[in-house]
């Protein structure tokens, strides 16, 4: 009778959209019945593009193993980028805003090829302090350029980004970047994480792969920076600091470095916990701090390990309990 | 002539840098750990000294010994406290737990201090001429200070029983022990020397530049890594020339180019570093073993 098992591929696929809409759904509703109201809901936001910050930086750090300290470098590069590419052009805002987006995490993605190609010749302590270096120099390049409005920053982007096409980013990125790691390029990224040595010896290209990692990690992290830039409408290279690299950081390590579900709970949560501890406002930092220690010393794997959620395998056995009582039943 | 007086500054800063970059230079050597902490280390020792001077009106040598010793105090808690539980686990773990606490220093001194500068009154006022330069009797003392003490540390190293333990186990940690080494106790002594040499490079810097901010710490530990990683990380020498090096850069890029700039082309060294010899200037290449 209640003999459905999402074994198949597509079914799960099926599964998982349902549960996407259904998710969309009802978040959408909330906030036009003002259920959710105008604060509430630009929190949504913010938690959404942080969602795909953690996410993208989870690839480069959890799945392939290294540590980037300039994430938020990239999500500057993305903002510009696409800032720029809006306020240049007069076009329709359907058209625009995507294209704009796209723009903007290409760029990052070259800029990512770009860093990543000399600095994952390196190991990890090295390449932490080459992203760093990278990061810092994106700020003051920027502080300094004509351009890009110096220390005034950007201003008069128009108020593209809403909780539609967030969601459909957030959705996106963890569809691209789950997939891809459960692909065969994935499971070169994690064997280079496992044991580079080893992976090189089995044939696996690896600064190939990690390049690419690096690249789609960037691309994201600009995409992310675009509807940053396009909520906010005003863009101030002082934020993009070694501060907002931490932060993505700190959502990824106490997620779990390598686990995606990990990523997004944390992002979530961090995004939500210190507006509702607003008059803790000055000790966020330290907190986030202390969380980073006592989340290495006690339990580095984070608050998820590297487990990963999947729908169909939860419902599956959901329905396997359901009915092994019966089976004992007619037995 | 100002050419001249660009070097001079250079080899100034350059000198804090070194003494600096030879903290994170030894403690990378002996557990492989950027200590991201070591810049704010310079901070607490800053404010330690500024406080004892300005507030409680002590006497200046008094406060300097007090700062390096609070300095060495810290130094050491840290080590023991934060990164010897995780002297076995990933090497990732233990560079996210440095930078955790790098960011707890900085923003429990912002907390106690408030984020606003303060200014430092110059221990050493006064200027001497010298080859036709005005000379301020702070940069004399901090290029004579740091080659002294610099000397100091390689002798340190190279003669005494504790240097040639600390050479021991930066070679190899488990050797080391079964030749009766107390493995524990040298790395404290690492940590202890570096913070020391950072205590005393933060009040010659304050010194010259007479503001502390709760953020000082942190761009002056950069540079100073960048330092370390240029010389080659892990060795004496490589630490100090390093440190004379990007000093000289940096000054450099601020007298004849932009001083906005000084900090991308000290990053941008870093990166021609690594990409060109990515060991350093004396470092040697090894061979990735399986």
């Amino acid at each position: 009778m209640m003999n459905i098992r999402f074994k198949s591929t597509k079914s799960r696929y099926i599964l998982n959209a349902a549960a996407v809409l259904a998710l969309y759904g009802v978040l959408y509703a909330m906030i036009e019945n003002g259920i959710l109201n105008r604060y509430a809901a630009g929190l949504l936001m913010t938690a959404g593009y942080n969602i795909i910050l953690a996410v993208s930086l989870n690839l480069a750090a959890g799945f392939l193993g290294q540590l980037p300290l300039g994430h938020a470098g990239f999500m500057s590069v993305g903002a510009y980028a696409s800032a720029l590419f809006t306020l240049g052009l007069e076009m329709d805002g359907a058209v625009e805003f995507p294209l704009a987006l796209i723009i903007g995490g290409l760029v990052a993605a070259v800029f990512g090829v770009l860093i990543g190609l000399p600095a994952l010749r390196l190991s990890g302590d090295y390449l932490a302090i080459i992203t760093l270096g990278f990061g810092e120099i994106i700020r003051v390049v920027i502080l300094n350029l004509s351009f890009t409005g110096g220390a005034f920053g950007l201003q008069g982007m128009k108020r593209y980004s809403n909780f539609t096409n967030i969601f459909i980013f957030a959705v996106i990125t963890l569809f691209v970047i789950s997939t891809l790691i459960k692909s065969r390029h994935g499971r070169a990224i994690l064997a280079i994480r496992e044991d580079e040595i080893a992976a090189e010896a089995s044939g696996i290209p690896t600064t190939y792969y990690k390049t690419f990692a690096f690249a789609v990690s960037a691309f994201f992290a600009g995409v992310a920076g675009g509807l940053y830039a396009h909520h906010l409408c005003i863009l101030d290279p002082s934020t993009f600091g070694f501060m907002k690299s931490v932060e993505i950081l700190v959502m990824v390590v106490l997620g779990g470095m390598g686990s995606l579900i990990g990523s997004v709970v944390a992002a979530f949560g961090l995004t939500l916990l210190p507006e509702l501890l607003r008059e803790f406002a000055q000790y966020r930092i330290i907190v986030y701090s202390l969380l980073l220690v006592l989340v290495m010393i006690f339990k580095p794997s984070g608050l998820f390990g590297r487990y990963d959620f999947s729908l169909g395998k939860t419902v599956d056995d959901l329905f396997i309990k359901l009915r092994a009582p019966n089976k004992k039943g007619g037995a | 002539m100002t050419l001249l007086s660009q070097i001079i500054n250079g080899i100034q800063i350059g000198s804090i840098y070194a003494l600096v970059a030879l903290g994170y230079s030894m403690v990378y050597g002996i557990v492989k750990l950027i200590n991201f902490a070591h810049g704010e280390i310079i901070m607490v020792g800053a404010y330690c000294a500024w406080y004892l001077i300005a507030r409680l009106n002590m006497p200046a040598w008094i406060a300097v010994f007090f700062a390096i010793l609070l300095c060495v105090i810290l130094g050491v808690t840290i080590e023991i406290v934060a990164y010897k539980p995780l002297r076995n686990s990933a090497r990732i773990s233990l560079l996210i737990t440095a930078i955790g606490i790098s960011l707890l220093l900085q923003n429990l001194a912002q907390l106690l201090f408030k984020a606003d500068p303060r200014m430092f009154a110059n221990l050493f006022p006064g200027s001497k001429p010298f080859l036709g330069l005005q000379l301020t009797n702070a940069t004399l003392v901090t290029i004579a200070v740091s080659v002294v003490l610099m000397a100091a540390l390689s002798l340190m190293v190279s003669k005494t029983k504790i240097g040639k333990a600390m050479r021991a186990v930066s070679e190899d940690k488990a050797i080391a022990e079964l030749m009766g080494i107390n493995v524990n106790t040298t790395i404290s002594f690492t940590f202890a020397i570096g913070s020391a040499l950072a205590a005393i490079a933060a009040v010659l810097y304050c010194c010259s530049y007479s503001q502390i901010e709760p953020t000082m710490g942190s761009m002056l530990g950069l540079k100073a890594f960048v330092a370390a990683v240029l010389g080659g990380i892990g060795i004496i020498p490589g630490a100090v020339l390093g440190g004379f090096l990007i000093g000289v850069f940096e000054s450099l890029t601020k007298g004849f180019i932009s001083s906005n700039l000084a900090d991308a082309v000290v990053f941008g060294i870093l990166i021609v570093v690594l990409l060109i010899k990515p060991t350093g200037i004396f470092g040697k290449n090894r061979r990735e073993k399986v």
